[in-house]
């Protein structure tokens, strides 16, 4: 399957791109990290970031299915 | 009522229904661009923001403060982009009939859309240097 996954901060400036469609067999947003997180090596581990599918914030091990949007979002820094 | 701005925010700009004639006072509190941060000099920064969630989860954070507190008219804008020293980067608004829930939604507001809202800062320091905030994994505390 195919999904959407989007760039910001720091993680956009590592990777270069602000989205890429990547093609998974991923079950859930962590899988997907570890399958990105090879190519691109990430400056921030799991740990350090949260995620949001379809724009709003889930777990980790939550379902990802084909043409959904993720996001690896670095701590945020607003206000 | 939860906006994203890329152009200076203007510092009289408030939604009419915030002076609605049922309002007694109107709390607010707005965010400047600051020349330091943890000991290095800022000399101006950018902001980055997720517009789509963003704009979600700040009027969700809007709508929990109606629950809350009972407070009807609030507002809140967060400017992105570069920014200079002084600049307003966020303001935020809680008009009430008395003062103690205008107070207490301004709080929650702004503490929860720090928390909460997608968006990152980038300070370019005086020395040259540019960085995320909060993005060093020994600095995010786990």
């Amino acid at each position: 399957m195919k999904v959407k996954v989007r760039y910001f901060a720091a993680l956009r400036e590592k990777v270069g791109a602000s989205e890429e469609l990547v093609e998974t067999h991923a079950q859930n947003a962590i899988e997907l990290f570890h399958q990105l997180n090879k190519k691109h090596n990430f400056p921030l581990d799991p740990g350090h970031l949260k995620v949001s599918i379809n724009r709003h914030y889930q777990d980790w091990n939550c379902q990802i299915k084909a043409d959904d949007e993720i996001v690896f979002l670095p701590p945020v820094a607003g206000g | 009522m939860f906006v994203l701005s890329k152009n200076p925010i203007n510092q009289s700009d408030l939604p009419a229904n915030l002076k609605a004639p049922n309002n007694g006072g109107i709390v607010s509190f707005e965010g400047l661009v600051r020349n330091h941060n943890e000991g290095r000099g800022v000399c101006s920064l950018e902001y980055e923001c997720f517009e789509e969630m963003a704009l979600r989860e700040g009027n969700e954070i809007i709508k929990e403060a109606v629950i809350k507190f009972g407070v009807t008219d609030l507002y809140a804008i967060h400017r992105y982009g570069h920014l200079e020293i002084g600049e307003v980067a966020i303001r935020v608004a809680a008009s009430a009939p008395h003062r103690q829930e205008a107070f207490l939604a301004c709080q929650f507001l702004i503490d929860e859309i720090k928390r909460r809202v997608p968006i990152w800062k980038k300070e370019h320091y005086v020395e040259g240097v540019s960085e995320w905030v909060a993005c060093h994994q020994s600095s995010c505390g786990g």
